[in-house]
Order: C-alpha cells, then structure tokens, then sequence
C-alpha cells in the first residue's frame, strides 16, 4: 500500500484534531503505521484549522504538513467559501463534506476540482444517534469509507473495542456511537459521485 | 539480546511522559508553558493515579523550577523538569548553576521559538540560546528518539566522568503533538538499565557535610570551569558507551550523529531534529535521480563533535548547514559558525553554504529539501556561485 495522505478541515472547537487523532489510532489498531498532527494558528474557537494523517505500511518519516492530499475531509461546510480546500487535492482520490447537501450540490462550489466528492450529513445522523452534534465519528466512517484502507467490518470491530474502552463507564454511549457509523456508511454509499 | 517492545502510537510529549514515569525520579518542579505543557500535566496524572512516586512541585514561574531542581537535585534526588521557549530563557541563570554546580539534572525540552515576533511554534533559538550553559544537549528526530534519547540521560547526567545536567530536545508541536507509531519498553529493563541513583556527596548527607553553590575567590574559578570543561568532553565518550548498552536492551543504536546514505553522497545535507526525517525522504527521491545526496543528523550538539563531523564530511562535494535559530552575528547561524570552524581546524576545504529555515514553525518540505541539494550541485557542478547564508522557503 501506498501511503495515503489526508488533510482535515475544521473549525477550532469541532474536533477536526480529534478525528485525524481517531483516525491514527484506528489504523494503528489496524497495524499500519500512522501520522495524526494538527497545524496550530491562532488558538480561537471558531477559527478554520487544518489537522492531518498520512497511513502507510512503511515507516513514515516526512515531518512536513500535506499539500497534495490524496483525500480532503471538510467538517464545516461553510469552509467551502472561505478556504480552497481542494488546494493540491489529487483527482484520484476524493472530498468528503458534512453537509446535507448532494455531491452535485456540492461541486459547483469548487468549480477546479474534478474527481469524487462523498457528502453526509454527519450533524444529523449524530443527532440522530447520539442526541448531540458530535460530527467526529460519521466524519471518521466516511473517510475509511472513501480510503478503504482496512474494511467496513474490520473498522466496526476496532471502533466496538475502543468505544467499549473509552466508555467502560457509560455503557449506553456504546451503541450510539456504532450507529451512528452504521448510517454514516449507509449514506456515504449513496452519496459518493 | 534486546527485550521485546511494546508497540504503541503516541506523541512527543506522551513519549517523554511515558518515559518520566518508567524512570520514576525522585523530584518534578515545573511550570506549565507551550507546546510542552502536557508533560508536566500527564506526569501529574500519573502521580494521581498512584502510577508513579516522583514528588510533583508545582511552582510559580520557570525561574523557581529549575530553582527548585537544583535544590532538590543538590539534597541528593533525581531530579527533572520540563519547559520551552521563554520558559528556558527564564532558567536561565539556573541552567548555569544547575552545570557548574555539577548537578545531574534532565531537563525534557519542547523547542519553541523566542518572542518576537510572538509565536508558539518551532524552533530551535531556544535551546540554541542556551548553547553556553554547560548543559549537554541532544535531540530527536521523531517521538521514538525524544522517548530512547530520555531512557539515556540519567546514565550519562550521573555518570562519574560527567556529572552535567542534560536537555532533552524535541520539535515542538511537529513532534510533541504529532501521534506516531512508537516501540515502548517494558518498565523492567527500563528500571534495570537507568538503575538508582546513588550520588557519592549530597546535602542531605549528615555524616558527610558539604556545601553546594559558595562563593569562590578568583583563585578556583579557572579551576572550576576547567574541570567543567572536561567533564563536556568526557561526555562524548559516556553518551557512546550508554547508547552501546541501550542498543542491548532495545535494538536500537545511536550515536553521535546519524548518518544517511552519505558514504558515497557528493552532496550532504547537516541538520538536527524533525526535518532529518523530511531531508530523508528528499535523498531517496533524489538518489532516484542519480544526484548522490546524503544526510548527516546532529544528535549531540553539547559536546560538540567536532572532529567527527568534519571526518564525516571529508568526501563529500558540498554540504548545507542547516540552521533552525538566527544568531544575529550578521556571519552565519550557530551550526553554521561551528560546523565551518570544525572544517577549518581538520583542514577541509568542503563547499560549505548556511541555510536558515523553519523558524516559527515555517514548515520545511521535502521539495525545500531537495532545493537545497539541487542547488549544492549546480554550485558545484556549474560553479554557480550560492549565497554563502541565505533563508529557505522566504516569502517575497
């Protein structure tokens, strides 16, 4: 495997860090060897950051952050008009948006870039699944969907482990979580032009 | 025959932590200041959790902890703390005392550059600032060094022939906030190899008083500071032995420096920290490309070596320096300055150009990389003439 490159696209507060952070540990638990770094501006809340992961099965040395990402995954979607973050995007790989938006809907916002777009709404299915608008995990199910580094089932078997550790005191959360991955996989599947 | 490792994936700053509580030293006074404030922060967890013994003491400014660690370290505790940038630069009348009063302390440094303008992110004017401490200073390319290179300082601070505080380098945020595979150790050998800490003479000692820190008529002070002086160089030799015996336990090996595909390279790139590991990548591709690059990694910058660098250095065409801080010396950066007075003196005549680059956390990439080489061999190739002290990546 080639190592793959990912740049996330956030606002401070939204847990863009954390999900590149997530994803690393996934792919780790996966045996690969990983990259999960965020790029610290001016630390406000609400401000665009930028937070990265490079995956490979070669030891990864390059301490430098991506400007051509193989996949770009934007959290806030008002990023859109604002950041060009299709910037060295390659064609062969993909954008991932959280919107309610279609893919087709979505293109006319970044008119240079031709390849795949995969949208999903990832505020609604946590609201759907959780009770509260924590993107983080359909964000970080869309992006192993659209890499397809390691399987669906291989990923929900990881995420279970880890759920069950970090919530060993909140059992109820368990489920939750791994719904909202279950619709996270299910919409991207029909949402990726 | 090493032990066998725990894989794990973790940052900087969670390495050098991880370490502190396998060391378990007697005494941390710190203040907490960006990007290395997380390691006081999880020492302090580990503490809580009855993880660790060490006697956290949470002081009111940087000035008091490293105070306060040559207090602790002069009673006869193994003693630590943690800071960057501006954080340092308030040490730093203690990083004189904690060297001359020959106090084995580590100090886990984070490197941030210096105000101004202000800036939270790498470079190495911090620790560079500090040059002329007295302290013996490594650094690490990636989570994996600043976690080995931590497990080593005890042995080499406490070691008879040294007895010198040690800093602890990493890049700050690049490498303190970066998550990455890592191979731990188990606590055991970990323990067996730094071992206890039995120093000969300590205040604590009522049998045997003594005084730490008195004044000294101009008769000793010439004395004194020679003694340091021998104590530096006598360091090269110890941090050899102690990275041999670490490659015991863990299977890896480090030296003085690190040297990357430059026993045939026309073309040398010098440089210390996160960027190796960038400039690496760079020599790959570009040895695709015929062009015979290679890397030299400073891993111990106090004791300086010297006549290694130059011997390592003595076939090659051309090498950049590369520099992470400013100096001011209108000349060349702090390597620059000591790499091409070490050439001078092993009678090299090397093509030798100063580059600064990343300051502020100005991101270096394996294309600047490659500029860089590319540009030592049209020096030398098409005897263009290269800026002898030029800025990587500046903005027009």
């Amino acid at each position: 495997m080639k190592t793959i490159e990912i740049r996330w696209h956030g606002r401070g507060g939204q847990g863009a860090k954390t999900a590149a952070l997530l994803l690393a540990d996934v792919a780790f638990k996966f045996g690969k060897q990983v990259q999960g770094f965020p790029e610290y501006g001016p630390e406000r809340s609400g401000a665009p950051i930028t937070a990265y992961n490079r995956i490979s099965d070669q030891e990864i040395r390059v301490h430098s952050n991506i400007y051509y990402p193989d996949y770009v995954a934007v959290v806030d979607e008002t990023l859109l008009e604002s950041v060009d973050v299709c910037a060295g995007l390659k064609e062969d790989g993909a954008l991932i948006v959280n919107t309610p938006k279609a893919p087709d809907d979505i293109r006319p916002l970044v008119p240079d870039y031709k390849g795949r777009i995969i949208t999903l709404d990832a505020r609604r299915i946590s609201e759907e699944a959780l009770g509260r608008n924590f993107p983080n995990s359909p964000m970080l199910a869309a992006v192993v969907y659209a890499t397809a580094f390691m399987q669906k089932d291989e990923f929900m078997k990881e995420m279970r482990t880890s759920y069950e550790h970090k919530f060993a005191k909140k059992p109820e959360v368990i489920d939750g979580n791994m719904k909202a991955l279950e619709m996270a996989f299910a919409e991207v599947g029909g949402a990726d032009a | 025959m090493s032990v066998k490792s725990i894989p794990d994936r973790m940052s900087g700053n969670e390495a050098v932590a991880y370490a502190i509580k396998q060391v378990n030293p007697d005494v941390m006074p710190a203040f907490p200041i960006t990007p290395s404030t997380e390691i006081p922060q999880l020492v302090s967890s580990y503490i809580a959790n009855g993880e660790m013994e060490t006697e956290f003491i949470p002081v009111e400014s940087e000035h008091s902890a490293m105070s306060a660690a040559v207090g602790a370290e002069s009673a006869g505790a193994r003693s630590l703390t943690a800071t960057s940038s501006a954080g340092l630069a308030l040490m730093w009348e203690e990083l004189l005392l904690a060297a001359s009063n020959r106090l084995p302390i580590v100090l886990a440094l984070v490197n941030r550059t210096l105000s101004g303008p202000i800036n939270i992110n790498c470079d190495h004017t911090d620790s560079m600032g500090a040059r002329d401490t007295g302290w013996i200073q490594i650094y690490a390319e990636n989570n994996q060094e600043v976690y080995d290179n931590f497990l080593q300082a005890y042995r080499i601070a406490e070691h008879d022939d040294v007895r010198l505080p040690v800093m602890i380098c990493q890049d700050g945020f690049i490498i303190s906030h970066g998550v990455q595979n890592i191979s731990l150790l188990p606590d055991e050998p970990v323990q067996e190899f730094v071992g206890t800490y039995t120093p000969e003479e300590y205040l604590l000692n009522p049998g045997k008083p003594m005084a730490v820190g008195p004044y000294a008529v101009t008769e000793y002070v010439m004395e004194a500071r020679k003694a340091q002086r021998v104590a530096m160089e006598n360091a090269k030799q110890v941090i050899l032995d102690v990275a041999d015996e670490f490659a015991r336990v863990s299977g890896r090996q480090y030296g003085l420096f690190e040297e990357y595909r430059t026993e045939d390279a026309d073309y040398v790139m010098l440089l210390i920290g996160s960027a190796a590991g960038t400039a690496k990548d760079a020599v790959d591709q570009l040895r695709e490309q015929g062009v015979k690059a290679g890397v030299l990694k400073l891993r111990v910058f106090r004791p300086f070596p010297e006549k290694e660098i130059a011997e390592a250095l003595k076939n090659c065409k051309a090498v950049a320096i590369m520099d992470r801080a400013e100096s001011y010396n209108g000349q060349a950066g702090v390597l620059g300055s000591e790499v091409t007075a070490g050439l001078y003196r092993n009678h090299s005549d090397v093509l030798a150009i100063n580059y600064i680059y990343g300051l502020g956390g100005r991101d270096f990439t394996t294309d600047d990389a490659a500029a860089v080489f590319n540009e030592l061999k049209d020096g030398v190739e098409n005897g263009k003439e290269i800026e002898q002290y030029q800025y990587v990546g500046l903005r027009g």
